[in-house]
C-alpha cells in the first residue's frame, strides 16, 4: 500500500467512525488535495465535512481551532507545512495553549497535517523541516511517520487524540509502497504515540531517524553491513513529541554508539535534543564515542538540483558519520 | 450618467462577478463619493427617543437590569483601577464610556451561544451571568479562578457561559468564532450562534479578513461585534483605516452590516438581538460596528493624555455618557422606572458588595502548585501527566520538601 493510500484510508475510516471528524484545507475537496491524499472523500462524506477554503492559512487554521473548541474534531490540511508559517500563531498561541489556559475545560482536538521538509526542486520557501519548531511547544504532539503502516496507524491515533497534533508527512514518500500487516489493515489499527520502532536490529551502532531519513538510514545500514560488516540498529522515531527517549537509551546501552539523522537545520534541531537527552540519561556512560549528528545544511534550501543534493543527508553521508562514531579510518 | 448595456445571452459571464453589467464609461469607483453609512440610534443623549413610534422589544425590567449591570461595571472599574494603582493587582482594563456596548450585546445571548471576546467585555460577562466574585477571582488569579490562575487579569474564561479563553494576540478570536459557528451550524442547527468581539484596531489584522471571508463563504451563524471606540492604544481610528469605518467592509465580504450608536443601550440591545435572529435563523454572519468612545486609558499600563487631550475625554464624559443617557430615559416622568433614591441605594450597595468580593478574592488561597503541570495535555480524561511533566513535578516537590521554610506554601491551596 502506498503512503498516500494509507493516509487516505486512515482519514476515510476515522470520518466513517466519527461524525465529528471533518477535513478542511485548500483544494482538499473538488481537487482531492494538492497531493491527492483526500481523494474520494468529498464524494463519500459531502461538502459539509470535506471543505475547500479560501486561500488563507491563518483563517482556516483559526477556524479549525474554533470548531475544535466547540467540540468538533477537525483535520486541517496544509498544502505544505511551509505555508503553516502564516498561521503558526493560531497553532501555538491558540491551539496548543487553550486547554491549559482554560483551566482544563476547553479541549482542542485538531490534527494539522500535510507535507513537511524538503521535496525536490522547490527552493528555499518550500523545503523546510518543522519538527524541531513544533517539538519545542508544550501542549502539542508531533508525529513524523515513515512507512504506510506508520501513516495509517499514527494518523488514526492523531485524529482520536484529544490534543492538538502536528502530523508531518513527506511528499517524497507519498508514492512509495510498503507491505501492510493484516493487523494494520484493520479499521481498529492505531499506533500509540511516543513509541519508536526498531526497523532493523543491530549491535554495533544506533542510527536514530524519522520520516524519509529512516529510508536513507536503512540503506546506510546495508552499506555498513556489506562493506564493513557493521551491524547498525535503525530506530524510526515515529513521534517527535513525545520523544521515545527510553528506546534510544536502551539501544545505545547495547551498541555504545549513536548517530542521529534528520533533514532539519542543525541548530536547535531534533538531533540536538537527542544529544542532550542522551547526555542527561544513563546512556551517557555507555557511549564509546561522541554522538554524531547528520542534518540538513544550515542554508536556505537552494533550487538547482546540483546544489540541493548537497544540502540534505544521503546514505553515504550517514555511513561516513557512522564510521566516525566507530573510529573507522577512511 | 452611466450607459449600462445588459449582457446578452451570447456573452459569457465572468465567474468572479457574474452579475456585473458592461459599461463603455471609464469610471473609477471613488469611495469618497459614496454615502457615509448611517448610525442606528433609538435613544438620543438627552434621553428622548429619536423616533417616538419605535417599537421596542426590551422590557422595562430588562432596562433596569441592564442599567444595574452598567453601574456595577463602572463601579468595579473605578475600584479596580485604584486597586491596581495601589499595587494590589498587576494589570487592569476599564470599560469607561463603553458600558452600553458590552452589557447590552451580551444580554441578548442565549444558552448555547459561544463568546469569543477581546478584552473589554466584562459588561457582557456580567450580563451573561458571571458574578462580580467570579471576575474578582480571575483578577486575583486565586484558586477559585476558572482559568486556575494561569492568565493575566481581564483574560477571563468560563465554561458555564461558553466564554472561551481571551487571546492576547489580537484578532485570533475572529477565526475561532467562525469555526465555532460552523460547529454550531452542524451540531445545533438554527439554535445558536457565536459572537466575536473585536476592536476597530484589531480589524487591521489579517485574521479579520480571513474570518469574515470564510464566515461569508461557509454561511456561518456568527455576529462580528466591532467596538469602534476611536483608539487602539494610542493610534486614533483615523490612522487605522482610510475607508468609512469598519462597517463599510462588510458588504465587500457579502455580509449584512449595521452601524449603531454604541452609547445607546437600547440601540445596542435591539440591533444585536436582530442580528442574532438573522445569524441563527438564516445561517448568516452579521457585522455590527458599534460607535463609542474609550474614555479610559487603554489599560493601567497606558497614559492616554500623552496622545489626546483631557478636554476631549471630559467632553465625552459630560455630553455622551452611556450610563447617564439611559438613566435620563428611565427617570423621565412618562417612563418612571428609576429614581434618585433607587440610584443612591443601588450605588452604595454595589460598592459595598464589590469591595467585599475584592477582599474575599484577595484572601482566597492561590491555586495549588501541582496545577502548574496539569492540563498541558488532555490524556486519559486529563488525569494522566506525561512522563516529562511528572518528572518536573517530582523535582519541584523535592525542592519544596527540602526548602519548605523558604516558600510561603501556606498561601497556596493544598
Amino acid at each position: 500500500m502506498s503512503v498516500r493510500d494509507a493516509l487516505n484510508t486512515a482519514l476515510a475510516e476515522e470520518m466513517d467512525k466519527d461524525d465529528d471528524v471533518f477535513i478542511m484545507g485548500e483544494e482538499v475537496a473538488q481537487y482531492n488535495g494538492a497531493y491527492k491524499v483526500t481523494r474520494g472523500l468529498l464524494d463519500r462524506f459531502g461538502e459539509r465535512r470535506v471543505i475547500d477554503t479560501p486561500i488563507t492559512e491563518m483563517g482556516f487554521t483559526g477556524i479549525c481551532v474554533g470548531a475544535a473548541l466547540a467540540g468538533l474534531k477537525p483535520v486541517c490540511e496544509f498544502m505544505t507545512f511551509n505555508f503553516a508559517m502564516q498561521s503558526i500563531d493560531q497553532i501555538i498561541n491558540s491551539g496548543a495553549k487553550t486547554y491549559y489556559m482554560s483551566g482544563g475545560t476547553q479541549v482542542c482536538n485538531v490534527t494539522f497535517r500535510g507535507p513537511n521538509g524538503a521535496a525536490a526542486g522547490v527552493g528555499a520557501q518550500h523545503s523546510q523541516d518543522y519538527s524541531a519548531w513544533y517539538g519545542s511547544i508544550p501542549g502539542l504532539k508531533v508525529v513524523s511517520p515513515y512507512s504506510s503502516e506508520d501513516c495509517k496507524g499514527l494518523l488514526k491515533a492523531a485524529i482520536r487524540d484529544p490534543n492538538v497534533t502536528i502530523f508531518l508527512e513527506n511528499e517524497m514518500l507519498y508514492n512509495e509502497t510498503f507491505p501492510m500487516s493484516e493487523e494494520a489493515m484493520s479499521t481498529d489499527f492505531v499506533i500509540p504515540f511516543g513509541q519508536a520502532k526498531i526497523e532493523r536490529p543491530g549491535s554495533d551502532i544506533t542510527i536514530v531517524a524519522h520520516s524519509r531519513n529512516v529510508e536513507f538510514s536503512l540503506k546506510a545500514a546495508e552499506i555498513l553491513k556489506e562493506k564493513y560488516n557493521v551491524e547498525a540498529e535503525v530506530i524510526n522515531l515515529r513521534t517527535i513529541k513525545p520523544l521515545d527517549v527510553p528506546s534510544i537509551v536502551k539501544s545505545v546501552k547495547k551498541t555504545n554508539r549513536l548517530v542521529s539523522v534528520e533533514s532539519g537545520f542543525p541548530a536547535f534541531g531534533v538531533g540536538s535534543e537527542i544529544c542532550a537527552q542522551i547526555m542527561e540519561s544513563e546512556a551517557f556512560d555507555a557511549l564509546d564515542a561522541p554522538v554524531e549528528r547528520v542534518t540538513g545544511a544550515e542554508v536556505p534550501t537552494p533550487y538547482a538540483k546540483e546544489l540541493e543534493d548537497f544540502a540534505f543527508p544521503t546514505p553515504e553521508i550517514i555511513v561516513r558519520a557512522c564510521k566516525k562514531a566507530l573510529y573507522m579510518e577512511e | 450618467m452611466n450607459v449600462l448595456i445588459r449582457l446578452t445571452k451570447s456573452t459569457l459571464a465572468y465567474p468572479g462577478a457574474e452579475k456585473s453589467l458592461i459599461t463603455p464609461q471609464l469610471v473609477f469607483n471613488d469611495p469618497t463619493t459614496l454615502p457615509v453609512i448611517s448610525t442606528f440610534r433609538i435613544l438620543s443623549p438627552t434621553g428622548a427617543l429619536v423616533d417616538n413610534n419605535h417599537s421596542l422589544t426590551i422590557t422595562s425590567e430588562k432596562i433596569v437590569d441592564l442599567y444595574k449591570h452598567m453601574v456595577t461595571l463602572h463601579t468595579l472599574d473605578t475600584i479596580m483601577y485604584d486597586a491596581q494603582r495601589q499595587g494590589r493587582l498587576s494589570f487592569y482594563m476599564t470599560s469607561s464610556g463603553e458600558e452600553a456596548v458590552s452589557v447590552a450585546s451580551g444580554a441578548i445571548l442565549e444558552k448555547h451561544d459561544q463568546i469569543f471576546a477581546q478584552y473589554r467585555e466584562q459588561g457582557a460577562f456580567l450580563a451573561r451571568g458571571l458574578s462580580v466574585q467570579d471576575i474578582m477571582n480571575q483578577l486575583y488569579a486565586n484558586s477559585n479562578d476558572h482559568g486556575k490562575g494561569r492568565n493575566m487579569p481581564i483574560h477571563h474564561v468560563n465554561k458555564a457561559i461558553n466564554l472561551h479563553p481571551i487571546s492576547s494576540p489580537l484578532a485570533t478570536q475572529i477565526p475561532h468564532a467562525v469555526g465555532a459557528a460552523y460547529a454550531l451550524k452542524l451540531t445545533k442547527p438554527n439554535q445558536a450562534c457565536s459572537i466575536c468581539y473585536v476592536g476597530e484596531g484589531a480589524c487591521s489584522e489579517g485574521d479579520f479578513h480571513a474570518g469574515l471571508n470564510i464566515a461569508a463563504t461557509r454561511e456561518c451563524p456568527v455576529i462580528f461585534f466591532v467596538r469602534n471606540n476611536g483608539y487602539a492604544i494610542s493610534t486614533a481610528s483615523k490612522e487605522q483605516y482610510k475607508g468609512d469605518g469598519i462597517a463599510s467592509r462588510g458588504p465587500g465580504y457579502g455580509i449584512v452590516t449595521i452601524r449603531i450608536d454604541g452609547n445607546d443601550l437600547l440601540a445596542v440591545y435591539e440591533a444585536t438581538k436582530a442580528a442574532r435572529d438573522l445569524a441563527v435563523k438564516e445561517n448568516r454572519p452579521v457585522l455590527i460596528e458599534a460607535m463609542t468612545y474609550r474614555r479610559s486609558h487603554h489599560s493601567t499600563s497606558d497614559d492616554s493624555f500623552a496622545y489626546r487631550s483631557k478636554h476631549e475625554v471630559d467632553a465625552w464624559k459630560r455630553h455622551d455618557n452611556p450610563i447617564s443617557r439611559i438613566r435620563k430615559y428611565m427617570q423621565r416622568p412618562d417612563i418612571n422606572i428609576w429614581s434618585d433614591e433607587l440610584e443612591e441605594k443601588f450605588r452604595k450597595a454595589t460598592k459595598k458588595d464589590i469591595l467585599k468580593c475584592l477582599q474575599i478574592a484577595e484572601r482566597t488561597k492561590k491555586p495549588p502548585l501541582s496545577e502548574i503541570f496539569t492540563d498541558v495535555y488532555f490524556d486519559n480524561g486529563g488525569k494522566e501527566l506525561q512522563p516529562h511533566l511528572k518528572e518536573q513535578k517530582e523535582e519541584l516537590d523535592e525542592i519544596l520538601a527540602q526548602y519548605r521554610s523558604w516558600y510561603h506554601l501556606e498561601d497556596y491551596k493544598a
